[in-house]
């Protein structure tokens, strides 16, 4: 096991009227891909804020390689935010050529433009960018000194499937760099494609970390049963199985295939659209907290 | 249609009752401008003459001279600046009573040749100084107080706006993010608005002054010093200001509170000679009457660089405790 670059010690931030963050504690292996997943509410904002050293934890502390968050954190940290503004009136170079300008160290401008596919919208003011191509721009900012820690918060929200699956092929060569990534995202897809370890964040608390490989056989023996819910007669909702209702399907979680299988046959339950699948880690979440991750 | 506008417009005095801060900021500036305007032009109907008396205070029971009505009295510290001020027509007399009682008067000065008939008649025996001298065209006094007034805006609104700006967007919490410190961000800031300042008002004194010929008696130099201070003193004030609010309503009505006395104290328009004491100390508060001071000095008058040191430094000085202060005070978050 690396040794962790991150640290969260028991973190707590209160607003008025609300306990965002509640004892928090966390440690990040040096090299990762960390995910800290979580519905809306969760806390993940307000963690990897702390994190990133721009918010003040009311208790608590965020260790960088052993030390307080310092100057040399905001050296070799790069931070890509929910949201973001640019100065207007810059282009794509012009914007990345201020941010490299604010670090001793770091790549050069043609270097970031490059790992970032902005070659062609070099000289494109950042406000006509679409959303994909500014997330690209913003990445490429995150970049600009070659840190040694990144923080995605929430990257691809809001992007087309396309330029989704672009973003994640951009971060997946920044990993082929040994970079730490810390990732928070309601796309389980893109956990599980990009996180080599997790932390689920619910109420202000981690409440399960580890590989994502490892939790799901923690938690899960059992195979996922999924059918539409107007296929699901009332009358088998009786039936002695773990049934839930998630958005327009049902689910049934079960250890034994056959004897569900036969029951639902029994019970006349249309199997034509049934899909069965392993779990994965929506299920792990709900089965966790009782709640879907993006609610 | 009209529940749909009565919809917004119910929201929109929803928003405007609870920013309690807008509201407050609404019913206080008209007030206080009424008020202020209140003291400051009304009272007594405003005198025909203007007479120095060498004093540092004027004791009107000193000559009977004094007790003469639609004449304003102005206290003049020392002979060289009265003198100065009669050669200009800024005063249309000057009047000394230590020991023999003298007078200097503008023989080219229409005012002057009546007020001093007024004096002789209470004072036979007085020894008369002649001087000479065009008057200051109040184009020329009022040239540098028009370049300054638009350096105020300039400097207040437009770098207290941006950094608001940058605030509500999330730039600023972008840049909190990097090694960037809030004092390099506003020193950066500064110098930026500072060589744009620079820059248009240099197009403006030059670019006027070759259309209109001012009386420019000073160095050109020494202009470009005082232009240089007086920016920066206002726009790190401007940078105080912004360092934390988030509102514009908030911000608007601060950079209002502070522009409009300074347009109307700071003697853009008209000298503040003969104001009640307490205008003329809130006046000498503002980074633009030591401005317009030292401009006024040094185009008018010739002056130098010692003679208007007092305001070169105060200018630096606010500037430096400005700055200080804002980077202190500075949030790089939009709440």
């Amino acid at each position: 096991m690396n040794e962790p670059i991150l640290e969260v010690r028991n973190l707590i931030k209160h607003y008025p009227n609300v306990t965002a963050v509640n004892g928090l504690s966390l440690a990040v292996p040096e090299g990762i891909c960390f995910g800290l997943l979580g519905p809306n509410g969760a806390g993940k904002t307000t963690t990897i804020e702390i994190m990133e050293g721009i918010l003040d934890a009311t208790s608590g502390e965020v260790r960088y390689r052993g030390a307080p968050l310092d100057q040399r954190f905001r050296e070799e940290a790069g931070i890509l935010f929910q949201k973001t503004a640019l100065q207007d009136f810059l282009t794509v170079r012009q914007s990345i050529t201020l941010f490299r300008g604010l670090y001793s160290r770091g790549l050069s401008v043609d270097e970031v433009i490059r790992m970032c596919a902005l070659e062609k919208l070099e000289s494109r003011d950042n406000r006509k960018l679409s959303g994909g191509q500014l997330q690209r721009l913003l990445l490429a900012i995150a970049l600009v000194n070659d840190p040694n820690v990144l923080f995605l918060d929430e990257p691809t929200t809001g992007l087309d499937p396309q330029a989704r699956r672009n973003f994640w092929e951009l971060i997946q060569s920044i990993k082929a760099r040994k970079k730490t990534i810390i990732l928070t995202t309601h796309y389980m897809e893109e956990a599980e494609l990009l996180c080599d370890e997790i932390a689920i964040v619910d109420n202000g608390r981690v409440i399960a970390q580890g590989t994502p490989r490892r939790l799901l056989q923690e938690h899960f023996e059992e195979v996922m049963l999924e059918l539409p819910r107007r296929d699901f007669p009332d009358s088998a909702r009786t039936l002695p199985l773990r049934i839930i209702d998630v958005a327009e399907r049902t689910e049934i979680t079960t250890a034994d295939l056959d004897a569900t299988l036969r029951m639902l046959i029994d019970a006349h339950v249309p199997l034509s659209n049934l899909r069965i699948r392993p779990a994965n880690l929506e299920d792990l979440f709900l089965e966790l907290t009782g709640k879907e991750l993006r609610t | 249609m009209i529940e749909r506008l009565l919809a917004v417009w119910h929201a929109r005095n929803l928003e405007f009752v609870r920013d309690r801060r807008t509201m407050i900021f609404s019913l206080l500036m008209p007030i206080a401008l009424v008020v202020g305007m209140s003291f400051i032009f009304g009272g007594k109907e405003r005198p025909f003459f203007k007479v120095g008396v060498i004093a540092a205070v004027i004791d009107k029971q000193a000559h009977p001279f004094l007790s003469e009505r639609y004449v304003e009295f102005v206290p003049i510290t020392d002979q060289a600046t009265g003198l100065r001020k009669v050669t200009h027509q800024q005063i249309d007399l000057l009047l000394d009573l230590h020991g023999t009682t003298r007078y200097w008067v503008n023989t080219d000065s229409p005012k002057g040749y009546i007020v001093e008939k007024l004096l002789l008649a209470s004072a036979t025996g007085a020894q008369r100084e002649p001087v000479t001298g065009a008057a200051v065209r109040y184009v020329d006094y009022l040239f540098p107080g028009i370049l300054g007034m638009n350096m105020m805006f300039s400097c207040l609104f437009g770098v207290g706006y941006v950094v608001l700006r940058y605030r509500k967007s999330g730039f600023l919490k972008r840049l909190h993010a990097t090694p960037l410190s809030a004092f390099e961000f506003l020193t950066a800031q500064v110098l930026s608005r500072l060589g744009l300042i620079l820059f248009v008002t240099t197009v403006l004194y030059v670019g006027i002054g070759t259309i209109i010929h001012f009386h420019r008696a000073g160095s050109g130099l020494l202009m470009i010093l005082v232009g240089l201070l007086g920016a920066l003193s206002m726009v790190a004030m401007g940078l105080t200001i912004a360092a934390r609010f988030s509102s514009e309503e908030v911000v608007g009505g601060l950079l209002n509170m502070l522009t409009w006395p300074m347009m109307l104290l700071s003697g853009v328009w008209y000298s503040l000679e003969g104001s009640p004491p307490w205008v003329q100390r809130i006046a000498s508060l503002f980074p633009l009457t030591h401005v317009l001071n030292a401009a006024r000095a040094v185009m008018i008058d010739g002056a130098g660089v010692a003679e208007i040191s007092t305001d070169l430094i105060y200018l630096a000085v606010t500037a430096l405790v400005f700055l200080v202060f804002g980077a202190w005070s500075f949030k790089w978050r939009y709440d």
